[in-house]
């Protein structure tokens, strides 16, 4: 019996359910109550609503109730009730509050009717009268107003180290640039939805499009004043979330409205258009001056980030973190300045900050190694950083050198002529680039339970999510391994909010903090099987400590003597047809705040660009990964591939295009707003090379959720401008802009 | 979706009769009707279904040609051996567009009749002409980067998103038509419209008439022959521009020419008069040049799609060099 799982690719423990449709998601839940919402949205940006006429569709038979702001119950009203765990600073929206609308697509009213279909016909019946203001939603018109916000939801810029000015006055090399980052919607495959079950008692089983049931939960408690005991939130499969389900939508907030006004079961499901009427990754524009050696060494770098928000968050990301991450640079400035508009505030998507920032700064550094004459894999190397200069810190493993040997040997780097606009097919411009990445390496304070059968089944669980991740799969490995089971014997249970505390399933963290959690709790196991053991008859393990034994096919046995091995089952014996059940929580320790934990990447990529239509064709990526130990190489590979695929997007498709006389996003469905399809894919290759951190967590492994996709768009962008010479600043790169 | 009533017609004479309603419509594939319905931009009060109806079949016509029914799917079309072989143009330009689910569904007939996918059309938070009589047109000064530079009025400049539309009207086909006043055959060329001051119209149909097949003449131009599609990726988007090129050559001599338009205007665009002058003429790079000048004199950009004035005349040339040269497989 093999029981080492961690390391091998396990085929995913939910597969099955989720391609033969068993896999429930929040708006297949059904009761016999259950009655359907539609949201009707604002059709203006700014200004007021005069007047709601609900007369004609409120007559047709079947609608129940339609909420507005003028026949809502009364709220609380304290920001902080509104507030969840991924909130910005400043005062969270709050749907139906009062007849002001500061967005366009603001959700104004919300119909119930007895089916679907009849919510949307009355919501189109609703007629809604406005007194518009004129709105600002046009970024470049509004850089002006640019303010450094009081407290930034992300890390604040670092502080200045060095002397950029002078260092920068004195460079004998000096680039000056900008790079803009249109806004984008995350635009998962499962539209977000809640079906709110009532209960008899008036509680609330709450099935909800979340990456953190437990946020959901205590949003739902604080905003509606209902003892958490009372509010069940559950979300075991979440169809894709990105970062659009970290924070509780609006259509959580008025299913829950609704079941509680009416005592009923409600389902509330968002159309796809409805998709583009929350958050939003946000437009970013990057100013950047570098100044460098005539041999290529970084002497002075000053990056300055204006960033998009709402007028009622302050919304923030770690735009500008990243130079004291990736280069050995003395001098360095950086700001991150925010720009209100009439927006809904913008939300964390894929690697916030990082996609913007690592794209922005990858491209500039680009330019100056072309300016400088030097292959851009080389000028890297040579302003390779060996510690964290935001905050002087060593980082706890960084195998990025071996990350860009094994890139790009496999690649075929050596074989690029640097000259740009060098190497051609036919029409075909082809262009090699390059870009590097990095994405922090956390780990959070969580908890899980763990329970054990007489019969040697294991349960793990915590409230954590699997948004397609492998979550399932991947934390059963944890537990499997650390007490020699075989996968099959282990359960992994998560999504439901009276599970184990979990941090959001986002960050890049969740094997990193539960599945330390995992491993923890199964280690407290070990030590309830090892007092059981101890209890045999001749027991070979009256004087061993947990460290001293191994678990491994079924059985426990000292380590140094592996001869005198018991199975488990005659340990479990011994607890007299009781189950084993812990529950712990761990803490990241203390070691690890003296040093700076980040995931890296390398990515090498092949583009051919025809030479008089400007189409663009992503032929090859080679990713090369350093993400500590690799709990599981199909899902991790999985994950990277995501990324590469969401990095061609980001670099020549994704735009929400703002239409600022009318306040709204205009590409607002999958017709108009793009994500690459499978013809866009063709080869992508991973590799992920063996990186020891023993500092990071108790597994050693990094996050992998958002490394793979920092560093392709980039790198796209690099090999855009080596196939053409031309350079494109602006995403994203458009066939139009290379004519 | 406003409620609706539903009938289904047994033959054309039924459907025509049961059509005639104020605000019904015909159902074929629905594919792109369906969408319009639930976000309320088109709202019958009665569908007529006509998937029972004939016209589900591809025939030989006596003047050598083919004639496609209305209810021939878009993929039993593109995949039809008669079409692959005699007009891979038709073929190849079907299967540009759409997915392949979509063109399982959508016919020949609901394919000319598809609607603009302009942004403006598709929010009915936004004025349109098209969708609104007299509302104004957003895209104008709005954002234009898919729509039209041709045949554009003050009203509106959508274009039609059809890729066989285009193969259809370089191939010279004719739409076969029965309504109240009985049958008759309609040029492709003059089946469409600009938008004028009547954007809401797209095509030179009365409300009672049916689109029963679609004629294609005996030349196929089966040797030289490209349909050229440039979009914003690789698949299932609808064309920036798009060129459906035909060929036919005497040695490096133009014996005939055809050259059709896509993504620029409120209907597959040609221009025999331009084409015409070609005939006789050496097929180089520099004469297609010529030809796509022509072609698109006369654009006018909005801003954000002036860059398909240079990129339609570049996709021409290149177009025509890929009839030239291709390589017809026996």
């Amino acid at each position: 019996m093999n029981t080492h799982h961690i390391g091998t690719p396990a085929n995913r423990k939910d597969g099955r359910e989720k391609v033969t449709g068993k896999a429930k998601y929040a708006a297949e839940y059904f009761a016999p109550d259950l009655v359907y919402g539609f949201v009707v949205n604002s059709a203006i940006a700014k200004g007021r609503i005069t007047g709601i006429d609900l007369s004609e569709a409120q007559q047709l038979p079947g609608v129940l109730h339609i909420f507005t702001h003028e026949n809502r119950p009364g709220y609380t009203w304290l920001d902080s009730h509104y507030q969840d765990e991924d909130s910005p600073p400043g005062s969270p929206f709050r749907p139906l509050y009062n007849n002001q609308i500061t967005f366009s697509m603001q959700p104004i009213a919300l119909v119930v009717a007895e089916s679907f279909e009849l919510a949307r016909y009355a919501g189109m019946l609703v007629k809604v009268t406005y007194e518009e203001e004129p709105q600002e939603t046009d970024f470049e018109k509004n850089l002006i107003h640019a303010y450094e916000p009081p407290n930034y939801k992300s890390s604040p810029p670092p502080k200045p180290w060095g002397n950029p000015e002078e260092a920068m006055a004195h460079a004998p090399v000096k680039l000056e640039q900008a790079y803009s980052h249109p806004a984008e919607h995350h635009n998962p495959m499962e539209m977000h939805a809640a079906t709110v079950i009532y209960g008899q008692d008036g509680k609330l089983t709450v099935y909800d499009k979340i990456q953190g049931v437990q946020n959901s939960q205590k949003y739902l408690s604080h905003a509606f004043g209902i003892p958490l005991q009372d509010v069940h939130v559950v979300s075991e499969y979440v169809g894709g979330g990105f970062g659009s389900g970290l924070r509780p939508q609006y259509q959580l907030f008025l299913a829950v409205l609704a079941a509680r006004e009416l005592k009923r079961s409600v389902r509330l499901m968002l159309t796809r258009q409805q998709m583009f009427s929350f958050g939003h990754r946000p437009k970013t524009v990057q100013r950047f001056a570098l100044g460098a050696t005539q041999d290529g060494k970084l002497q002075a770098l000053e990056q300055n980030a204006f960033a998009e928000t709402s007028r009622f968050e302050d919304y923030s990301e770690d735009v500008v973190i990243w130079p004291g991450v990736l280069y050995a640079c003395d001098n360095v400035k950086l700001t991150h300045k925010l720009v209100g508009l009439d927006v809904y505030t913008p939300l964390d998507m894929r690697a916030p900050g990082g996609t913007t920032g690592i794209y922005a700064l990858e491209c500039a550094i680009d330019e100056m190694a072309y300016q400088v004459g030097m292959d851009p894999m080389e000028f890297r190397l040579k302003n390779y950083s060996e510690k964290d200069y935001n905050k002087d810190k060593p980082f706890s493993s960084k195998e990025l050198r071996e990350a860009y040997r094994q890139g790009a040997a496999r690649f075929g780097w050596e074989k690029r002529n640097p000259a740009p606009r060098s190497m051609k097919e036919g029409h075909q411009l082809i262009g090699w680039g390059v870009a590097q990445g990095a994405w922090e390496a956390k780990q959070q304070e969580a908890a899980a339970k763990a329970v054990l059968t007489p019969e040697g089944k294991l349960t793990v669980s915590s409230a954590t999510a699997d948004i397609g991740t492998g979550t399932y799969t991947v934390m059963a490995q944890i537990a499997a391994e650390t007490l020699g089971l075989p996968l099959e014997d282990v359960t992994f249970k998560l999504g439901d909010s009276t599970l184990p505390k979990s941090p959001l399933e986002g960050g890049s963290w969740t094997v990193s903090s539960v599945g330390s959690a995992v491993k923890a709790v199964c280690e407290q196991v070990q030590e309830q099987l090892l007092k059981l053991a101890q209890k045999l008859e001749n027991s070979p393990f009256s004087n061993a400590k947990r460290e001293d034994l191994t678990f491994s096919g079924g059985r426990l046995f000292v380590t140094q003597a592996p001869a005198q091995s018991v199975s488990l089952a005659e340990v479990l014996a011994q607890a007299k047809g009781s189950p084993l059940e812990v529950e712990a929580s761990l803490k990241p320790a203390k070691e690890q705040q003296n040093y700076s934990p980040y995931a890296h990447s390398a990515t090498f990529v092949e583009v051919q660009v025809d030479e008089d239509l400007g189409t663009i064709k992503v032929t090859r990526i080679v990713s090369a990964i350093a993400g500590g130990r690799i709990i599981n190489p199909k899902t991790a590979r999985s994950q990277i591939l995501g990324g590469a695929v969401w990095g061609i997007g980001v670099a020549l498709e994704e735009h929400s295009v703002m239409d600022s006389r009318v306040g709204r996003f205009m590409t607002h469905d999958l017709d108009k707003y793009h994500v690459p399809v499978n013809a866009d894919v063709q080869q992508i290759e991973v590799i992920f090379v063996e990186e020891h951190d023993a500092i990071v967590n108790p597994l050693g492994a990094k996050g992998l959720g958002e490394i793979g996709i920092v560093s392709v768009a980039p790198a796209i962008a690099n090999a855009v401008f080596h196939a053409t010479g031309k350079r494109v600043r602006e995403l994203p790169i458009t066939l139009d802009k290379l004519l | 979706m406003r409620p609706f009533t539903y009938s289904q017609a047994a033959d054309v004479e039924a459907a025509v009769r049961e059509v005639s309603t104020d605000g019904a419509r015909f159902i074929a594939g629905g594919t792109n009707l369906l969408d319009l319905m639930k976000i309320d931009v088109l709202r019958p009060s009665h569908l007529v279904d006509i998937t029972q109806i004939a016209h589900r079949s591809i025939d030989q016509t006596g003047e050598g040609g083919l004639l496609l029914g209305a209810l021939v799917t878009n993929a039993d079309t593109a995949y039809h051996p008669q079409v692959e072989q005699r007009y891979p143009l038709l073929s190849h330009a079907i299967l540009a567009g759409a997915t392949a689910q979509l063109r399982n569904m959508a016919t020949d007939g609901g394919n000319l009749l598809q609607r603009t996918r302009c942004y403006y059309f598709y929010d009915t938070h936004t004025p349109c002409n098209k969708r609104e009589p007299g509302s104004g047109c957003s895209a104008i000064k709005g954002y234009n980067r898919d729509l039209a530079i041709l045949g554009t009025s003050e009203s509106c400049i959508a274009t039609h998103p059809s890729d066989m539309c285009v193969a259809l009207a370089a191939l010279e086909a004719t739409v076969h038509v029965t309504g109240k006043a009985g049958e008759r055959t309609i040029p492709f060329q003059d089946f469409h419209r600009l938008p004028g001051d009547t954007p809401h119209l797209d095509a030179n149909l009365q409300p009672d008439e049916i689109i029963t097949a679609i004629e294609l003449p005996s030349k196929g131009f089966s040797q030289h022959y490209a349909y050229l599609k440039l979009r914003d990726r690789a698949s299932y988007a609808f064309a920036l521009v798009s060129v459906a090129a035909a060929l036919e050559l005497d040695g490096d001599t133009i014996k005939d020419i055809r050259v059709a338009l896509g993504g620029v205007a409120h209907k597959p665009w040609r221009l025999p008069e331009a084409e015409a002058l070609l005939k006789g003429q050496e097929a180089t790079p520099a004469t297609f040049q010529k030809l796509a000048k022509a072609y698109l004199q006369g654009a006018r950009g909005y801003g954000h799609n002036d860059f398909k004035i240079e990129l339609a005349q570049r996709a021409i040339v290149r177009a025509l060099l890929q009839a030239k040269e291709r390589k017809t497989t026996a």
